[in-house]
């Protein structure tokens, strides 16, 4: 007897159409920057998001304003800083609540950092654990094996937070739900030593969500750093 | 049922260990509530040999008694020597041939009871009350209510010292971890339920350990928030014993902890709850088992403009400031290269044109600086430094500085 006659019996007995095949719809959250929030519709929360892109791509300026927000919603968040690269500094300029973040310093081992993101997920509690392997060298970031992604994906599934990888090139594969690629488009100088906001004024990142479905770009302008 | 302990010795350490009911009564004699501990113990003789047993193991020397009341049974621990129990319904009979001197009456009462000839407690308990309450009054009623064995009152509760250590002499010294976390354990389960029957929760945790070599080794665990779960406290013992082992065999254990009142915290309704604190901290020992000790928790920014100047706190000691959220969208943010990668440098005309550091090597195609910054030079500990911002022809955006001991690079924009 197949599953269709099955369940035609069934739906008979109960009296209605039984939603076995629907699934509820993903929680998501801000991201920070409307700009992305159109294209994704926010971050989904009980899932991997994908940044990757090239240095000076604006990966952690997306990763600072993702904390931002979310311990400005009273989250307890997580970072897991595979080479040791977060500022506090532009972070608390940038509205990071600094007691609201845990901050993992794995001291460029990228092993360390998976081992570390793993306990996080299993304690639970966090509104944002990000992986940040943005300065990790290429090679090494690859040689995190597909199991590694799938585990830390089903440690976060059926969770209410919501998990980051940062990187520069896409690692997780199918076991992200949203993949972010980020580029620079340009840099705003702002001319000169006497200039208030220091010597970079900020820069234009082009962003394309290259999953779920299709392609959406977008683009955006971040501040400067003071 | 109530028993009475007279003698020397600490007799209330005694009761407490049979009952959370006790009366100090007279500097030598303790009462206590042993209502129901027939569950326990049986007949009233096994209860009584009981507290004879634990009275001679802590060294106090101490005639027993239990009764249907408290006075009963504390004028049959002073009347009588070894272990007496007064039979209910016959206390006026058992107790009959103590002195009456026992009830501890005023001299003026004495005096008289003397001149009548009463001398025992069935003399003073024969008299009918009415006699005595025109003749005697209220005291004279209520040495009469004594000598009988009839006299009910409620004991007055004496407060057990709060004193939260178990400590353990080891027969055989112990070498590995895994034997003393049993150990360990045996201790944390007494500690917390102790707690638990005060209504309490610790907040710290300290271990003592004596090791064959006559040294010590000590560990102190402090919580962020007090805690009854005992096989976290194990867990976090594990873990700090495994990061710090000590130096030699462990001969004596000695676990105390810190009484504290739980905390009860109430959560927002549509705020995410935040990790459990002592699970958070069971997480944070694990971490810092793999990435170090120190390299786990907040960060908080240092009052100076010195560069990269921050300390990391434990998640909760960190002052919460509420932050307006940033309006102007993601503002840029910087990675840190720790330490600074020591850089050659070329300068064309002033600025720089080519630079190379390890893993970072191009021509500079645009640049904006100096920005000069310096500070504490009023300590021993100055600093001075003219930094640049540039883009590099590998692609990315870098920071780098000019100091008295060369070119760096501090990090990149991203």
């Amino acid at each position: 007897m197949s599953a269709a006659v099955l369940q035609k019996q069934f739906e008979s007995l109960l009296g209605g159409h039984l939603g076995w095949q629907a699934k509820p719809a993903v929680e998501t959250v801000p991201s920070g920057v409307p700009e992305i929030d159109r294209v994704t519709g926010g971050l989904p929360r009980g899932c991997l998001t994908e940044i990757f892109g090239a240095p000076s791509s604006g990966r952690a300026s997306l990763l600072v304003s993702i904390l931002a927000g979310a311990t400005a919603r009273q989250e307890f968040c997580a970072l897991v800083d595979a080479e040791d690269g977060f500022d506090p500094l532009s972070a608390a300029a940038a509205g990071v609540e600094l007691p609201r973040l845990l901050w993992i310093r794995c001291g460029h081992n990228a092993e360390h950092a998976l081992r570390a993101a793993d306990l996080l997920l299993q304690g639970g509690g966090f509104g944002v654990v990000a992986l940040d392997l943005g300065d990790t060298p290429a090679p090494a970031a690859r040689r995190i094996s597909l199991t590694s992604w799938f585990r830390l994906r089903r440690a976060v599934e059926h969770t209410p937070t919501v998990l980051i990888a940062v990187a520069r090139q896409s690692n997780a594969k199918t076991c992200a739900s949203l993949m972010l690629e980020l580029s620079r488009e340009r840099a705003r100088w702002s001319g000169g030593a006497l200039d208030s906001a220091r010597l970079l004024g900020g820069m234009r990142v082009a962003v394309a969500r290259r999953k779920p479905g299709l392609t959406l770009t977008a683009a955006w302008e971040t501040g400067a750093l003071e | 049922m109530f028993a009475c302990l007279h003698g020397t010795g600490n007799l209330a350490a005694v009761a407490f260990d049979f009952s959370p009911l006790v009366e100090r009564t007279a500097p030598d004699t303790v009462t206590c509530d042993v209502a129901g501990l027939d569950r326990l113990f049986g007949a009233a003789q096994e209860l009584a040999a009981a507290l004879a047993r634990r009275a001679a193991e802590t060294g106090a020397q101490a005639a027993i008694a239990l009764a249907a009341n408290p006075d009963a049974a504390i004028c049959a621990a002073r009347g009588f020597a070894g272990v007496s129990i007064v039979p209910q319904g016959d206390e006026a009979k058992f107790l009959g041939r103590l002195p009456v001197a026992l009830l501890g009456p005023s001299a003026e009462l004495r005096e008289t009871l003397e001149r009548w000839g009463i001398r025992r407690f069935q003399d003073l308990a024969a008299l009918p009350p009415l006699g005595i309450a025109e003749r005697l009054g209220e005291e004279g009623l209520r040495l009469r209510e004594l000598a009988r064995g009839e006299a009910e009152r409620k004991l007055t509760p004496l407060e057990e010292p709060a004193r939260f250590e178990e400590e353990l002499e080891l027969e055989y010294p112990v070498e590995l971890l895994e034997p003393l976390e049993f150990l360990l354990a045996r201790l944390l389960n007494g500690l917390t339920t102790r707690l638990a029957t005060r209504g309490l929760a610790t907040n710290e945790l300290r271990l003592h350990l004596q090791l064959e070599t006559r040294a010590t080794h000590e560990r102190t665990l402090r919580l962020p928030a007090p805690s009854l779960d005992g096989k976290s406290f194990l867990k976090l013992l594990r873990l700090d014993l495994a990061g710090h082992p000590p130096a030699a065999p462990i001969e004596r254990i000695k676990l105390s902890v810190n009484p504290v009142k739980p905390q009860a915290a109430q959560g927002g309704l549509f705020v995410l709850a935040a990790p459990e604190p002592v699970k958070l901290e069971l997480t944070l020992a694990r971490i810092q088992a793999i990435v170090g000790e120190g390299r786990a928790g907040c960060p908080e920014l240092l009052d100076t403009h010195r560069p990269d100047a921050f300390s990391m706190q434990r998640p909760g000691d960190g002052q919460h400031c509420p932050k307006a959220p940033v309006e102007t969208g993601a503002p840029l943010a910087f990675r840190m290269y720790r330490p600074p990668r020591a850089a050659r440098v070329t300068l064309a005309s002033g600025q720089p044109s080519f630079l190379a550091a390890e893993g970072i090597r191009g021509r500079v195609l645009k640049r904006a600086g100096p920005w000069r910054t310096s500070g504490d030079w009023w300590t021993t500990d100055p600093w001075s430094r003219d930094e640049w911002d540039i883009a590099l022809s590998d692609g990315a955006l870098y920071r780098i500085y000019c100091e008295v001991r060369g070119w760096f690079v501090e990090g990149s924009y991203d």
